[in-house]
């Protein structure tokens, strides 16, 4: 099957899941399910990742700006930006579609080889909208919640690292995290967020949804649901970047 | 009753279905047999709705399917029971959960009520107890019975099972043969079986309808199985030499 024709099939996948639930008392149900699953569950990995790594910037930045003539504040300022910019949004949405991807296209995929659609399809459920439309809705509305987790607890270990080691004060941390502070960055960075949650959401359910074969195939759509997740994430990563930030 | 007519199903250049009309009367158990590949599932899958047939038409009791609009269609489905393969049972919930879903899905029944049908369509495939287990808790009988509590849950017209004893020992299999065929009768159902297991055909099959390279090959009773000349059925059906003796020992029998 060619690109063009996973594209079209992507689209007709979606104009299926865009409809109106039909029973809105059990889809609450499948959303606060898929809430926990994609979700909460994910907290301890972004927060886990996000203090490390903030860590990191804030590290590697003091070290790389030894020239004396360069204000301290400077680390703080490039770690936040750094962090609300790319980091937060962008890093953390690869490592969600690895985690949340994997899961939703090896959970979807399973019910397809297990016949579990077709019995949905069978009681004549639209199983696109049962079982997709949640997860959409689930990670759009709680990434960004996860992903300002994730700017907080990057730019906390940043300062953290900092002051534990000596290489920076505190002080001058903060200091750099207040100037030159931007409101339309967070903006831009939420705006990446919700794209990418919906790329999170649908690009594994396709994957999941239309795989033919057994638990193999499972998992061999699984590995193409996260390059494919990844692919996308960095594409959209870059023309969104050009196009609200240039 | 479901009526059908010339049926005919393909994909890309592989013809699977050429041409098979039959009937399917109400309150009796309806076989369909034949080898691999034969077409048993492709054409129990455009019965139910999961393969749009190429051409031909599907007369459920009356009603065409290719004049049906999208709803009667999905009216249609909520009229139809199925039994799946693999029990098709979902094993992110309960046992009670499995068979309440298309309650909640269809019905404005309050919790009470679903759990009072739930019970008393599990109680009706003997299984009590369980209510609270998940999937993989149950053996493959336990299993086949929570498909076919959930299938008749809403008071089907139409009953259709997949092999529904593959993986089940011929105790058991014979067990959830007779719980369908008693359902079939009580409730008056029209019961459609795709089947491999010999001990099925001549247990509980009121009509079988043999199936050879995508067209019906032939069609009788359990009684008339043992008597057929047919030789694509005679091959198929008694096979095995122990099936040849009980054929002979019957045909002894009653000449």
């Amino acid at each position: 099957m060619n690109y063009l024709e996973h594209i079209g099939k992507y689209f007709m996948m979606l104009k299926l899941v865009f409809r109106k639930p039909q029973r809105i008392r059990v889809f609450k149900e499948a959303l606060s399910r898929e809430i926990e699953e994609l979700g909460i569950k994910s907290i301890g990995i972004i927060a886990f990742i996000s203090f490390f790594i903030g860590g990191v910037i804030a590290l590697q930045t003091a070290l790389n700006l030894n020239n004396p003539l360069i204000p301290k504040s400077l680390i703080g300022f490039a770690a936040k930006r750094s962090i609300i910019l790319e980091f937060a949004p962008t890093f953390c949405s690869i490592i969600l579609a690895g985690k949340v991807g994997s899961y939703i296209t090896s959970s979807i995929g399973t019910m397809r080889v297990t016949e579990q659609i077709d019995a949905l399809e069978v009681m004549g459920i639209n199983s696109l909208n049962y079982l997709v439309l949640p997860k959409i809705i689930a990670t759009v509305l709680f990434y960004p919640f996860l992903i300002i987790l994730g700017m907080v607890l990057g730019i906390f270990g940043g300062w953290l690292a900092g002051t534990l080691t000596g290489l920076f004060s505190g002080v001058d941390y903060i200091e750099g995290l207040q100037t030159d502070f931007d409101p339309y960055l967070i903006q831009y960075s939420m705006i990446k967020t919700l794209v990418f949650a919906f790329i999170i959401a649908t690009v594994p359910s396709y994957q999941g949804y239309f795989v033919k074969g057994g638990s193999l195939e499972v998992g061999k759509a699984s590995t193409r649901s996260v390059v494919w997740t990844t692919v996308l994430i960095v594409i959209c990563n870059y023309l969104l970047t050009q196009m609200l930030l240039t | 009753m479901i009526v059908i007519n010339n049926l005919h199903k393909g994909f890309k250049d592989v013809k699977v279905l050429k041409g098979i009309s039959t009937s399917f009367e109400p309150g009796k158990t309806n076989l369909i047999i034949g080898q691999s590949g034969s077409g048993k599932t492709v054409f129990l899958k455009s019965l139910i709705g999961l393969h749009t047939p190429e051409k031909g038409t599907i007369v459920f009791d009356g009603r065409v399917n290719t004049d049906m609009s999208s709803d009667e269609k999905r009216q249609l489905r909520q009229e139809i029971g199925m039994v799946f393969q693999g029990s098709a049972l979902f094993d992110s919930q309960t046992v009670e959960e499995n068979v309440m879903f298309p309650l909640k899905m269809f019905t404005k029944q309050s919790d009470e009520q679903m759990l009072e049908r739930a019970n008393f369509v599990l109680k009706r495939v003997d299984l009590i107890g369980a209510n609270k287990k998940f999937v993989a808790e149950l053996s493959g009988g336990m299993q086949k019975r929570v498909a076919i509590a959930r299938a008749i849950v809403m008071n089907p017209k139409y009953l259709f099972c997949d092999e529904p004893n593959s993986g089940l020992d011929p105790q058991t299999a014979i067990i959830i043969d007779n719980l369908i065929k008693e359902i079939t009768e009580e409730y008056q159902i029209t019961t459609v079986i795709n089947t491999h297991d010999m001990n099925s055909v001549m247990e509980i099959g009121e009509k079988i309808i043999f199936l050879k390279d995508g067209k019906k090959a032939w069609e009788g009773s359990n009684n008339e199985i043992f008597k057929t000349d047919n030789e694509a059925v005679v091959n198929f059906v008694y096979s095995s030499n122990l099936f040849k003796k009980v054929r002979q020992a019957y045909l002894n029998e009653t000449n």
